[in-house]
């Protein structure tokens, strides 16, 4: 497993245990209670690195490559995801995962960006950067759950929507503005989970929902810390100042009123435990349906989630 | 007298370029021809060059004046401004550089939107300004469009919107982000009471702006030579390691790819304007 730099002392510790584990096994000395004494060293020390995360920090846990993706946390919300392909205009852009499935007795349409965990898998999904035809599957199956009267789940974790020449030319900029406007209008529910990186307008493009909730270690941000850097100081290294300054972090998301709350991730983060991740997910998801539920009619869901995106921005008059 | 005196006083012989400068006020170099105009005939010329047909960046003010009914503007929330409520500072603190570009510009923010007459029919119009911190979208910007695009829903005039942006403004952080999405919802509402949205993007209109109601017209009309985009040129040469073609993203290419309807000369785009909502406009046939 890929280690982050401030992980590193944590990751000894860890090696350690192992050593030691393995030494007790091969040799009958007793070591039972060292290894406890370092076991409890390592808690206490995991403890002291997540409380403290700078900004910066949280970002490399967002993006970290063993972090739950969304076809994973379907298949493990979902009782039978049976995912849906392509866009019926261009091709199934593989950066985007849809479907449906049961959730308890919920049916629901799911939706996700989706980032690989290796270099082969992560080119197969262009690193969870969606084209177009991504944004037009997503709005297909969007309006087939409002046909149905389905609920929409949705999860965010994107560096944003991919910039290359393709994508210019097939619109996508017309494909992310279409599905903010189609999205605004739905007749059904939408409930959205930032799940690792919400990047910029390729985030948003699946994001116009009736709630929003951050991971604990989501990041949502309208440029990426070192876009943001090398555009405003010439020097992409100064992102750990960008990612205090632009208020990425899921508390300061729910503070500026974007996010409806923070989904607690398992202790330092979902890539230890994705079945913990997926259970306090399912869970907040869940209680969502059930209240949903019991709204019958559709104009309360369109208003509420137009009222949501119309009251945000801050200015003086 | 040293060789190097004789550079030196060779220097100062050469007439500097200082001098071959020519008055601002009256003369300008066109931009893509280099052809210098008089500016009095480029101005008769809605600002677009007589010899290569290069369409100068205008103001908001400027385009009032060339396609709408003199006088005929009246401005709505004028009186809305930006706060720094992220206290965001880069190389300059964001309270100041909103300072500086209202003192050069006069107004407030971003965008102009109001009331104006087109050939005596009634419009809900805005004009973006690239001129203010690059025609960037933070909460004054969506706000003001967003009330626009209501008024339409209200009063029923189209709407007509002239983009100039070069997308979201970083320094409010994600809720810039968030007027993507209040704008377009704002026209799921027109859309559903059946009041026409012309967008008539200008350059430059790229991100944020061009990922929301730049690209949401029931027509998109543009101007020859606009650059419109999601991703910049720049952020795509880097992604993908080569060169663009020439033309890309340009007016004539997203004609070519079918994002806009027409590309139209800044002289035809009064006239076509009036056309339009003429046309398209169900709740009032009698101007």
């Amino acid at each position: 497993m890929k280690t982050l730099a401030f992980e590193a002392p944590l990751q000894e510790l860890y090696e350690k245990i192992a050593q030691l584990k393995q030494l007790s096994l091969e040799g009958d000395v007793d070591l039972s209670r060292e290894i406890e004494r370092i076991e409890a060293r390592a808690d206490t020390l995991k403890k002291t690195i997540y409380t403290d995360l700078s900004p910066a920090q949280v970002v490399q846990i967002s993006r970290h490559p063993n972090r739950p993706d969304s076809s994973s946390l379907f298949r493990l919300i979902l009782e039978n995801f049976i995912e849906l392909h392509g866009d019926r205009a261009f091709r199934d852009d593989p950066s985007i995962v849809a479907g449906v499935g049961f959730l308890k007795k919920h049916r629901v349409m799911v939706i996700g960006h989706q980032k690989g965990h290796d270099t082969k898998e992560n080119i197969y999904r262009n690193f969870g950067m969606p084209h177009p035809e991504g944004y037009r599957k997503a709005l297909r199956l969007m309006k087939m759950a409002e046909k149905f009267s389905m609920p929409i789940v949705t999860f965010i974790d994107t560096p944003g929507a991919f910039p290359g020449l393709g994508a210019e030319e097939r619109g996508q900029a017309e494909a992310i503005a279409r599905n903010l406007r189609e999205m605004a209008g739905l007749t059904v529910p939408v409930i959205t989970v930032v799940i690792g990186e919400g990047g910029s307008g390729g985030a948003l493009g699946i994001g116009v929902s009736n709630k929003v909730y951050m991971m604990e270690y989501a990041v949502y941000s309208v440029i990426s810390p070192e876009g943001c850097a090398s555009i405003l100081f010439h020097d992409a290294a100064k992102s750990d100042v960008t990612s205090k300054s632009l208020k990425i972090t899921a508390t300061d998301i729910v503070a500026l009123g974007v996010a409806d709350d923070v989904i607690k991730e398992p202790l330092g983060g979902a890539h230890y435990d994705w079945e913990a991740a997926a259970a306090s997910i399912k869970k907040v998801v869940l209680k969502n349906l059930n209240a949903y539920k019991k709204i019958t009619d559709v104009k309360k869901i369109q208003e509420e989630r137009y009222m949501k995106f119309r009251k945000m921005g801050q200015f003086s008059e | 007298m040293s060789i190097v005196d004789w550079f030196a006083n060779k220097e100062k012989r050469r007439p500097s370029s200082k001098k071959l400068n020519i008055p601002g006020d009256l003369w300008v170099k066109c931009l893509a021809c280099s052809e210098v105009l008089f500016l009095k005939d480029l101005e008769s010329n809605f600002k677009v060059c007589p010899k290569c047909a290069y369409h100068f960046r205008i103001s908001p003010e400027e385009r009032l004046k060339f396609l709408f009914d003199a006088d005929s503007f009246e401005e709505t929330n004028a009186g809305i401004g930006p706060v720094d409520f992220l206290t965001f500072t880069d190389t300059e603190a964001y309270a100041d550089r909103i300072k500086r570009a209202q003192k050069k510009s006069g107004v407030k923010d971003a965008v102009r939107t109001g009331r104006a007459l087109l050939k005596g029919k009634a419009v809900n119009v805005a004009i973006m300004d690239f001129g203010f911190m690059g025609g960037s979208m933070g909460s004054v910007v969506g706000e003001k469009i967003t009330r626009l695009i209501e008024a339409g829903v209200e009063n029923k005039h189209p709407v007509i919107i002239f983009t100039a942006s070069g997308g979201a403004r970083m320094q409010e952080g994600i809720l810039s982000l968030m007027q993507m999405a209040k704008t377009s919802a704002a026209l799921s509402r027109l859309a559903a009471v059946s009041v026409p949205y012309i967008s008539v993007v200008c350059d430059p209109t790229t991100g944020g702006t061009s990922a929301s109601f730049a690209m949401l017209g029931d027509v998109n009309l543009t101007e020859p030579g606009t650059l419109i985009s999601f991703a910049g040129p720049r952020v795509i040469e880097q992604t993908i390691r080569q060169k663009l073609p020439k033309g890309f993203q340009r007016a004539e290419f997203l004609l070519e790819h079918g994002m806009v309807d027409r590309v139209v000369p800044r002289c035809e785009m009064r006239q076509l304007l009036f056309d339009l909502v003429m046309l398209l406009d169900p709740h009032g046939a009698e101007i």
